[in-house]
């Protein structure tokens, strides 16, 4: 056998390995994640081996409707959180693709002075700490009295995904071709009309990605959470929701339960857009 | 570019004037709501973070903090930069954050060419690989914790089959392994714990890219190397390898800007404790824990200068461009 053969066969083999390995790793902490909130506490740590739960224990729900009522019923008043986490992540949605659309199309397409510069600052930002940012915004949002609301965060939302969709919107709307947008003119459309009528539906594909990742950086966000709104229980988003099952009083299995709901939306959303997804992170690398 | 005016002859040359400014007006009016927004709330407070780190400000007054009517002091500048552990904070932070990136590198490629060939059900096994990047941090940091729970986690009870005794991953800091009996090594356990958090987070990301990068390589180099009969790890050592450079190289210098910056997944899964103790997590501690807002924002202003500094050394030596 020549080392050309064997090595063929060698990594023939461990090709397989390593795909079973990167699937397991990637799958596992989910399924213990689900399979555990499930479970009653005294189960799990009466036989950690046994982690899955029986048919009985998930048809009852009960870790999930602890977790999901309402504080005065003796629950964790989760719906309240996923209320807020919707409001915050939808309006962040509405709110940057209305104005980084515009800002995209200005920059891939408009010849205006400061062009250049704007784009540049963009990217800049775009790989500054955000820490950095959140302790002047924390003392000016106390000062403005939008700490303790939904809309400082959104506002802030708003700010920290921008650069990213523009980033990635830039880059569609110029592979667009310009002579479909000259048609548009020709025909009698306004600047805008083109926008709206020629340029939005063609990059629908890329504007849902972007929708989807703003989403997603919404919808996950925490430091921010942290340190906007921590004092106001009843404007906590579903981040701060579930760090606060993060402590010795709650059992585990509900921190759990807590960690299933913040994360079904989200790879939901994935699955349904995955094609998307992958597509728009490799052209735009989307922070993380 | 799409509106530009014709450039025709002399005679269009007044009525070209308007019509440029009017190009500009239109673009500036469109990106005018993004500028604001991102002045507005970005570089506006990070100007005011570097008023606040000359300014004695703490958390309980900073309703009357001004913005520049205050006698500078380099008072936190001294605070932050004579904390006891201000150097070991920083080592921490870059164990943490070159560990992280390499190894979620290096992983990235891994996956990347097991999964490069075609194969029935591989873009199931590509959907699925993304999923450590896309579940939020918080829920993927807690499972881990529950995973390492010295009580009842599920690594420590597959460890007790094999007579290991619990260990708690997230609270130790250095830890004795002894190597088949010959030696000990003393390893900072909760730290390497957090790097391998990194890498099982982020390498989809570097996943993605190089898969990318794999899948668009001229496949004529690749034959011929086949046919002049060379071995699989030689054609990656000299062949694939080096095409990979480039794309890596862009990657080294996001993973690191970001993990340098990062905040939650090291106060998610530690709180900073047992030698994790990050720059971000720091600045945050000065701000809530402390109510030192002066402090923090010293140390944000150290944060990014290290970061200015080993972007443009990163730049100067490491940086490979694409060959076009």
């Amino acid at each position: 056998m020549t080392r050309a053969v064997f090595e063929e066969r060698l990594f023939g083999v461990l090709k397989w390995l390593s795909v079973v390995f990167f699937a397991v790793i990637a799958l596992f902490p989910l399924l213990y994640m689900l399979a555990l909130s499930f479970k009653p506490i005294q189960d799990l740590l009466l036989d950690p081996a046994k982690w899955w739960p029986t048919l009985d224990q998930i048809w009852g729900f009960e870790t999930y409707r602890a977790v999901l009522r309402p504080v005065d019923q003796g629950g964790f008043g989760f719906l309240v959180f996923i209320r807020n986490s919707s409001i915050v992540a939808v309006s962040t949605v509405i709110l940057t693709l209305a104005v980084g659309i515009l800002a995209a199309y200005s920059i891939a397409r408009v010849n205006f002075f400061g062009r250049k510069t704007v784009s540049v600052g963009m990217i800049l930002i775009y790989l500054f700490p955000v820490v950095i940012v959140a302790i002047p915004l924390f003392v000016m949002f106390s000062r403005m009295g939008l700490r303790d609301s939904l809309y400082g965060l959104i506002i802030v939302y708003l700010a920290s995904t921008l650069p990213v969709t523009l980033f990635m919107l830039r880059g569609y709307f110029q592979s667009i071709p310009v002579e479909l947008e000259e048609a548009g003119r020709v025909d009698g459309l306004s600047r805008l009309g083109v926008i709206r009528k020629i340029t939005i539906p063609l990059a629908a594909p890329a504007i849902a990605a972007v929708a989807l990742y703003v989403f997603m950086i919404a919808w996950n966000e925490f430091l921010y959470a942290l340190l906007f709104v921590l004092e106001k229980r009843e404007l906590w988003t579903l981040s701060l929701g579930v760090n606060q099952l993060n402590n010795q009083e709650v059992p585990k299995t509900m921190l759990m339960a807590g960690s299933v709901i913040i994360s079904l939306p989200i790879i939901v959303l994935f699955f349904a857009a995955e094609r998307f997804l992958t597509e728009g992170l490799t052209s735009g690398g989307v922070k993380g | 570019m799409t509106a530009a005016p014709a450039k025709e002859t002399g005679g269009k040359r007044r009525r070209k004037q308007p019509m440029a400014r009017r190009e500009s007006r239109f673009g500036v009016a469109l990106i005018l709501p993004a500028v604001l927004v991102v002045a507005l709330l970005v570089v506006f407070p990070l100007l005011w973070n570097v008023a606040l780190s000359f300014q004695s400000a703490r958390l309980i007054d900073i309703q009357d903090a001004s913005i520049i009517g205050f006698e500078p002091t380099l008072k936190n500048y001294d605070t932050v930069l004579g904390a006891r552990d201000f150097w070991s904070v920083l080592k921490t932070t870059f164990i943490y954050t070159i560990g992280g990136s390499i190894l979620s590198i290096l992983m990235g490629l891994w996956a990347a060419l097991a999964l490069q060939k075609a194969f029935r059900g591989r873009a199931l096994i590509r959907g699925l690989v993304l999923f450590p990047y896309v579940v939020p941090v918080i829920a993927a940091a807690f499972v881990w914790q529950i995973m390492l729970n010295p009580q009842f986690g599920i690594a420590n009870e597959w460890l007790g089959r094999f007579g290991v005794p619990a260990i708690d991953f997230l609270r130790t800091r250095s830890y004795d392994l002894s190597v088949f009996g010959l030696f000990t090594l003393t390893i900072p356990l909760a730290l390497v714990t957090v790097i391998v958090f990194e890498g099982w987070r982020y390498f989809p990301f570097a996943f993605l890219f190089i898969l990318a990068a794999l899948q668009s390589m001229p496949k004529d180099v690749e034959e011929a190397a086949y046919v002049d009969g060379a071995t699989l790890t030689q054609k990656f050592r000299y062949v694939t390898l080096p095409a990979l450079v480039p794309v890596i190289s862009v990657l080294f210098l996001l993973r690191f800007i970001w993990t340098f910056n990062k905040f939650d997944d090291v106060y998610l899964l530690t709180g900073g404790g047992a030698g994790t103790e990050v720059i971000t997590v720091k600045i945050v501690d000065w701000m809530i824990a402390r109510g030192n807002v002066g402090a923090a924002a010293a140390l944000g202003m150290i944060l990014a200068a290290i970061l200015v500094v080993v972007v443009a050394i990163y730049f100067k030596f490491f940086y490979v461009e694409e060959a076009d």
